[in-house]
């Protein structure tokens, strides 16, 4: 008698959430050592030193401050106090612009790539040497060139996101195959109806597969570059609380950061599936 | 010099017998130059003038060309003199209501953060957004590129703006000092044992910005100890925010840091104060309200609204009565993002020391919004002294054309302060006395230096 396999992936993630709940309680529960202090110096002294508690905050600690970011998502008290959720909103846009621009130069710029050797040939070097260049290494050279740090944060988006999107079109393109060429090719279809009628269908899982690539770097990216830049988004709301020393903040804005980049790929996933014929 | 003396061609750059240098006496020139010239107000035109023709060859050679007159006539054909030459005119409104000042989360940008809550922006009909800003690279570019109408910065920061050292050359003025002392270096706890600096060979220690007041006061320290900062130690620049967290991790040993940093660190029960920089150098400058030449010639009514609300503020954040008020209304997250006991204790002086005592040095922090020009020059000094600049320096025209001290002046006096009669003064570092005419000379007198 076997349940079905969903089932029993399901538990054992179950099992291991529980288990590393477990291991997170205890290991941040500890009490440390505390020395007799003098009253009128122990209320200037925050609660590692009076109490001995772990500066670590422990998952309880971490779920009533999720549960409270929760109930006051959108809260807006000021410019640099805003709620999660529209921190959350404000990195989800710029991705969203950087991204959508990025398959507008990706996907056509590798169509050329794929039909013809010889720009494939002329290009490649430009993109072996921009594509390993770090979001942050980008972050100056935008900020001075654009003079704007919000279009900065999304060049900076557009630039990293492009590269796996280009290359699987490149590759999507030229691996289609031979065969069915030749069949457009007898039956006197215009390069125009081939590209979309033939080569698009038939690369279509490879590019999707480079996008969904491309949005994964595309979120990882944009917690680095607000993080640097500031103002708003996840990333800015992170460094906020870094510059306050509130690890649980800090840990719940990494599990949003982690929840929201799961979607995302999540809906990519679905699109690819919608694309993906059987040979 | 007087800034008058720019409009001619031939101008020097040091003062000869008149501040135009053509002219026997100040009397000769002054009665010469009163017939010949309408009575418009001088300093700010060449303001305008040098604004518009920053190259000093440019300018020169046009005016050598037209004549003052002339040139004078064509520059305002396309920039409207009369209105700059207004600016500090009471009844003028704002030009731009909407402004973005960014900051720094530290206590130095209390005036500005606290004009916001507070309402002395609201006052002078203006509606300022105060942005928190992650670092002071950041603040740069962001102020260069006209995202900030102006911003907190480090008092050395305009000065090395405009020297071009850094980043490109850009006119930058300092029309307000925010804060003098403030700042502390902190070490870790587990060289609590190590008082004497002479110990402290080998450490690493971290600074804000390499262009900060904390970068020259901690090598001043260190040297006058007999370490070699750049030799016998490692300084590096960390934002303040990470500041805590990379001592934690036992990444550095110390830092000279603004405040709420060092209180921070001794609030997680990480670090100790060891010395307030007020030891150091008592009513040393920090932090500084800093605007470019270009938005204070373009707009001159909201400058001039703006750096009073910031005057005001300051004066009000002197008053050590007001301290507990300004730590309640600056600490949210919103602005510095602090527990309030913690920036309690940096405004009000006192403070858990790390080591188990409650001190109570009620000027660790204080506010006068003054810019010296003798601060100018002690700044560039240290940036000479450490290699940061090279060659010749034009010590006082430099810290004229930066520190705006004739600005806060009149505002001071218009907000009801009283603004001291000159604009240097002579201060004593660490026990030796500094004279703002002998800058070369003082760089000399040290020992532990990279200039030659």
């Amino acid at each position: 008698m076997h349940a079905p396999l969903g089932l029993r992936a399901a538990l054992i993630s179950l099992l291991l959430c529980i288990g590393l709940l477990c291991v997170w309680q205890v290991g941040t529960a500890r009490v440390g050592a505390t020395v007799k202090l003098d009253p009128d110096y122990a209320r200037l002294m925050g609660i590692t030193v009076t109490q001995g508690k772990s500066a670590m905050p422990g998952p309880a600690d971490v779920g009533a401050k999720i549960w409270q970011h929760l109930k006051d998502p959108f809260y807006d008290r000021g410019t640099n106090d805003k709620g999660i959720g529209i921190q959350l909103l404000y990195s989800i846009a710029r991705v969203l612009t950087g991204y959508l621009l990025a398959i507008a130069a990706a996907v056509p710029i590798g169509f050329v790539i794929g039909m013809s050797p010889l720009m494939a040939r002329a290009l490649n070097p430009f993109i072996q040497v921009l594509k390993p260049i770090s979001p942050l290494a980008w972050m100056p050279l935008a900020l001075y060139t654009i003079k704007d740090s919000s279009l900065s944060a999304i060049f900076v988006i557009f630039i990293c996101s492009v590269w796996p999107m280009l290359l699987n079109t490149a590759f999507g393109v030229a691996s289609v195959r031979r065969e069915w060429l030749n069949v457009a090719k007898t039956l006197e279809m215009s390069p125009a109806r081939t590209a979309l009628r033939v080569i698009l269908p038939a690369a279509a899982p490879t590019i999707l597969t480079g996008m969904r690539i491309s949005i994964g770097i595309a979120w990882l990216v944009i917690v680095a570059a607000e993080m640097l830049v500031g103002g708003t988004g996840i990333g800015y709301f992170v460094w906020n609380e870094w510059n306050n020393l509130s690890i649980t903040n800090v840990i719940v804005a990494i599990l949003c950061i982690g929840f929201v980049g799961m979607l995302l790929d999540q809906l990519m996933a679905g699109l690819l599936r919608l694309v993906t014929y059987a040979d | 010099m007087s800034f008058e003396s720019r409009l001619h061609a031939d101008a020097g750059l040091a003062a000869k017998t008149c501040s135009c240098g053509r002219h026997s006496s100040q009397a000769v020139h002054s009665a010469a130059h009163a017939s010949q010239e309408q009575r418009l107000d001088r300093m700010i035109e060449a303001a305008v003038v040098r604004a518009i023709l920053p190259d000093d060859r440019t300018r020169r050679a046009l005016f050598a060309k037209l004549g003052a007159a002339t040139a004078l006539a064509a520059i305002s054909q396309f920039f409207p003199l009369r209105g700059a030459t207004e600016v500090f005119a009471q009844t003028a409104p704002p030009e731009k209501q909407d402004l973005k000042v960014g900051f720094i989360p530290i206590t130095c940008a209390t005036p500005i953060i606290m004009a916001h809550p507070m309402g002395f922006y609201a006052k002078h009909k203006l509606n300022v957004e105060v942005v928190k800003t992650a670092g002071w690279a950041v603040i740069r570019d962001k102020t260069l590129n006209g995202e900030y109408d102006a911003a907190h910065m480090l008092s050395p920061m305009p000065i090395a703006m405009t020297l071009g050292v850094g980043s490109t050359a850009i006119p930058y003025t300092m029309p307000a000092v925010e804060n003098i002392n403030g700042q502390a270096i902190t070490l870790a706890i587990k060289h609590k044992e190590k008082t004497d600096p002479k110990g402290w060979k080998g450490f690493k220690f971290a600074v804000p910005f390499d262009y900060s007041m904390h970068n020259y006061l901690l090598r001043y320290f260190l040297a006058e100890h007999g370490l070699d900062p750049d030799r016998d130690v490692q300084i590096r620049a960390i934002p303040p925010p990470e500041m805590v967290a990379n001592l934690r991790a036992d990444n550095i040993d110390g830092f000279l840091a603004p405040d709420p940093v060092n209180q921070r660190a001794v609030y997680d029960g990480v670090a100790f104060i060891h010395t307030l920089s007020k030891e150091i150098w008592d009513r040393h400058p920090c932090c500084a309200f800093a605007a470019s030449k270009e938005f204070i010639t373009a707009n001159p009514n909201t400058y001039a609204a703006l750096l009073k609300s910031i005057i005001e503020a300051t004066a009000f954040a002197a008053r050590p009565e007001n301290r507990k008020q300004i730590a309640e209304a600056i600490a949210p997250a919103n602005y510095l993002n602090q527990p309030v006991t913690v920036v309690e204790q940096v405004l009000t002086g006192r403070f858990a020391d790390g080591l188990g005592n409650v001190k109570n040095v009620p000027d660790r922090i204080d506010f006068d919004p003054f810019p010296w020009e003798s601060f100018a020059v002690w700044i560039m000094t240290q940036m000479k002294r450490w290699g940061q600049i090279k060659g010749e320096v034009n010590y006082a025209s430099i810290a004229k054309e930066v520190f705006l001290a004739t600005d806060t002046t009149k505002l001071m006096l218009e907000a009801g302060l009283k603004p001291p009669s000159t604009t240097s003064k002579t201060f004593v570092v660490m026990g030796k006395e500094f004279d703002p005419t002998q800058p070369e000379a003082y760089i000399a007198s040290f020992a532990i230096k990279r200039a030659s």
